[in-house]
């Protein structure tokens, strides 16, 4: 623990700290084709894997930053590491890890959530997986959950079969970014009927400044079954930026429920470009609950594509925007068939200069009759120097659909604080009870170990607001 | 005892309060009627502090300890209570974990706290189901005054201001307040009310020790219980309010 360096007094971020560079692999910083080849070559990957590879590369190149959303311009492709292999394999044990990779998850407390409440847990330390877990039972049941280069290597044709086939390489710059140089990420396959009681977990960290991560996730639920998958992520507090560039598929097919939760924690210096799409299909469930509390600038809109009858999506999204952050947030309902249902609830907080940004869209298919959607947005804004937006885009061409929008945008409320602390509770813990209770709709979808971090997190945001203003 | 001496409060620059004294001593029930518009609410929401409002003369001393420069929650420590007019919501903090974090604040024993939240609950004949709702959220008329009378005895503050608790209620309802107020005022027989009401129908169900009626700014008369008596037969100084409230009683009713 002595060689832990504390950054700790920069900010209030209990994760900002990192431990030495020790690695197996770090490629050199900077993107090309030959480090696009240099990835699949240490992969040992099969040759359409390589060739998909250089095809999004291409593509990468080709397309132009996008203008819209956040600033991006700050980004400098030449100077981020694309991969760093930090440990030889994945093991099955906590103490099998390299010394400053398995305290990194202590303090993070990563082993003990696998013990008290987890099915399976995914540890990824830069580029790749380093720890995995899957309860027996499940094991036996023939669920698969693998980190995404292993199931490339054990399930080939399965990974071939749906891999790009959500998000293509070509969806946008970072989709191709992604698709070229992705590393590391989970796979999960549940069998038919099959439910996992408990939540598998993967936890992303980053460590070395100026990395880039781009871990690859897919999961299929094939029918009837039933899996709650949560993403936990950090990262050391650097004054250099990073950056995050996941592609994230999924697959609820006939009468399946996905349940994927994300609690998105970077440090202020990361950029986090996310592309996220789950296809669902007859009377399948998709439910996407998503926390953005940290990292520098996020766009990531969680999307649905309801391709068959009676299909259903849910997409709840919380943002924090503190000082210096940028939450680009939202989602993203595509009807493609008939009586398919979605909802969006985001609810957003936005201070100390923050800016909170809710971007969504609603799309009813021409043939798609009969189809609801309900898109409630409520923005909190803290202080004056603090920003708000609402993009919201709705195309419904399909007969007989009921589709709504309801958004608001609140302060405090002075008759709250008032009566709040005429009962004994000081101003600023009426604050927080305020701005806790405003997001309570979104956070109680959360498992409780998680809403309770998420109120926490909040919580000491909103200390260090008020030490400011003091 | 709580002790307001000419007390001068303006809204927006404007008098609305113009010099109100009033001493409440432990375990007195005074009355303060007055119509529309004589500054009652204002006179409660300036001694709990609501910064709304511009306290410019006078002073309001609390067992001794000077109020006036105190923050709401300060006041609410020392022992004052509000109970509002008009509740207010706020969505997603639980009635229960409310309540837990104010017992908390003003220093008492959290161990205790179940405890004697149920025994309040029983004493005012209120559901526990209550405290699986927000705070306030939702309610109606009646059970915001409740939840106000419910936090009223829990806290146990050495004096209230009970702003209003008749207004909106129907025969029973109001019953019901005021047979919780006597309660609360049988279990602890030293708490200080000062009630604020526009009738005097929550009498009939109350001891009183003093009544003082508010006009314009400044309090006109003070007495005795016949004081009430004598407001019923004459109005106060202007007739028109009071039989318009009398309408409103009317249709409430039903």
């Amino acid at each position: 623990m002595s060689k832990v360096k504390s950054n700790l007094n920069l900010d209030d971020y209990k994760y900002g700290f990192s431990y030495p560079e020790d690695y197996v692999f770090k490629s050199k910083k900077g993107l090309g084709e030959n480090i696009v080849r240099g990835i699949s070559k240490i992969k040992k990957e099969p040759l359409w894997m390589l060739e998909y590879r250089l095809n999004a590369y291409k593509i990468f190149l080709s397309k132009k930053m996008p203008a819209w959303g956040g600033d991006l311009s700050k980004i400098d492709f030449d100077d981020i590491y694309y991969y760093l292999k930090p440990s030889q394999g994945e093991v099955q044990k906590w103490e099998d890890l390299p010394k400053g990779i398995k305290a990194t998850y202590d303090r993070i407390g990563i082993p003990e959530a696998e013990q008290k409440y987890l099915s399976g847990v995914k540890a990824q330390y830069e580029s790749e997986v380093v720890y995995g877990s899957l309860l027996a039972d499940l094991t036996k049941k023939g669920v698969i959950f693998l980190g995404m280069d292993e199931a490339l290597e054990k399930h080939s044709a399965l990974v071939m079969e749906y891999f790009g086939k959500a998000v293509p390489s070509a969806d946008n710059k970072f989709s191709a970014l992604n698709s070229a140089v992705w590393s590391g990420g989970s796979f999960i396959y549940v069998p038919k009927n099959v439910k996992v009681d408990l939540p598998l977990q993967a936890y992303f960290r980053m460590n070395a400044k100026k990395m880039g991560q781009f871990e690859r996730t897919l999961i299929i639920a094939d029918e009837g079954s039933f899996v709650s998958y949560i993403e936990g992520c950090t990262a050391p507090v650097y004054s250099a930026n990073s950056l995050h560039s996941a592609v994230v598929e999924i697959f609820v097919k006939k009468n399946a429920r996905i349940r994927y939760t994300t609690v998105q924690n970077w440090s202020k210096n990361v950029y986090n470009l996310v592309t996220k799409r789950a296809f669902v299909y007859e009377n399948g469930i998709m439910e996407w609950v998503d926390g953005n509390i940290g990292s520098k600038l996020t766009m990531k809109y969680p999307s649905i594509y309801l391709m068959e009858q009676g299909a259903k999506g849910a997409i709840l999204s919380m943002a924090f925007a503190g000082k210096n952050q940028h939450q680009d947030a939202g989602g993203k309902a595509v009807h493609l068939a008939s009586k398919t249902s979605s909802q969006i609830i985001s609810k957003s907080i936005s201070r100390g200069g923050g800016r909170a940004s809710y971007r969504g869209l609603i799309k009813v298919a021409n043939l798609a009759e009969n189809c609801k959607s309900n898109v409630v947005c409520d923005a909190l804004i803290l202080d004056e120097n603090s920003r708000s937006d609402t993009y919201p885009i709705m195309d419904v061409k399909g007969a007989y659909a009921r589709v709504s929008h309801e958004a608001s945008v609140n302060k405090v409320d002075e008759d709250q604080l008032f009566y709040l602390t005429s009962r004994g509770v000081s101003k600023h813990d009426a604050a927080n009870m305020i701005v806790n209770g405003f997001i309570e709709p979104i956070v109680k979808e959360f498992p409780m170990e998680y809403a309770m971090e998420l109120n926490r997190l909040i919580s000491i945001e909103l200390e260090g607001n008020a030490k400011n203003r003091r | 005892m709580l002790k307001i001496q000419n007390l001068k409060v303006n809204r927006d620059g404007k008098e609305v309060l113009r010099g109100v004294s009033l001493n409440i001593k432990p375990g007195e029930v005074h009355i303060l009627m007055g119509p529309n518009g004589s500054g009652k609410s204002t006179l409660a929401s300036a001694l709990m502090g609501n910064p709304v409002f511009e306290v410019v003369g006078g002073s309001v001393i609390l067992d001794g300890r000077s109020l006036l420069n105190l923050s709401p929650d300060k006041r609410a420590k020392f022992g004052l209570f509000l109970a509002f007019q008009y509740p207010v919501e706020v969505s997603g903090v639980s009635m229960r974990g409310f309540l837990r974090a104010v017992y908390k604040e003003l220093g008492r024993p959290v161990e205790s706290f179940n405890k004697d939240l149920e025994k309040n609950l029983k004493l005012l004949n209120m559901s526990s189901a209550f405290m699986e709702r927000f705070l306030n959220d939702g309610f109606s008329g009646g059970e915001k005054k409740k939840s106000e009378i419910l936090q009223l005895a829990l806290f146990s503050p050495k004096y209230a201001i009970l702003d209003e608790m008749d207004s909106g209620l129907d025969v029973s309802a109001l019953k019901t307040v005021a047979e919780s107020i006597s309660k609360i005022k049988a279990e602890n027989p030293d708490l200080g009310i000062l009630i604020i009401t526009h009738y005097q129908r929550i009498l009939k169900y109350l001891d009183v020790d003093f009544v003082h009626i508010l006009s314009e700014g400044k309090i006109s008369r003070s007495g005795g219980r016949e004081l009430v008596e004598e407001v019923e037969e004459k109005g106060y100084d202007k007739l028109k309010v009071k039989s318009q409230r009398s309408k409103i009683n009317v249709k409430s009713k039903k």
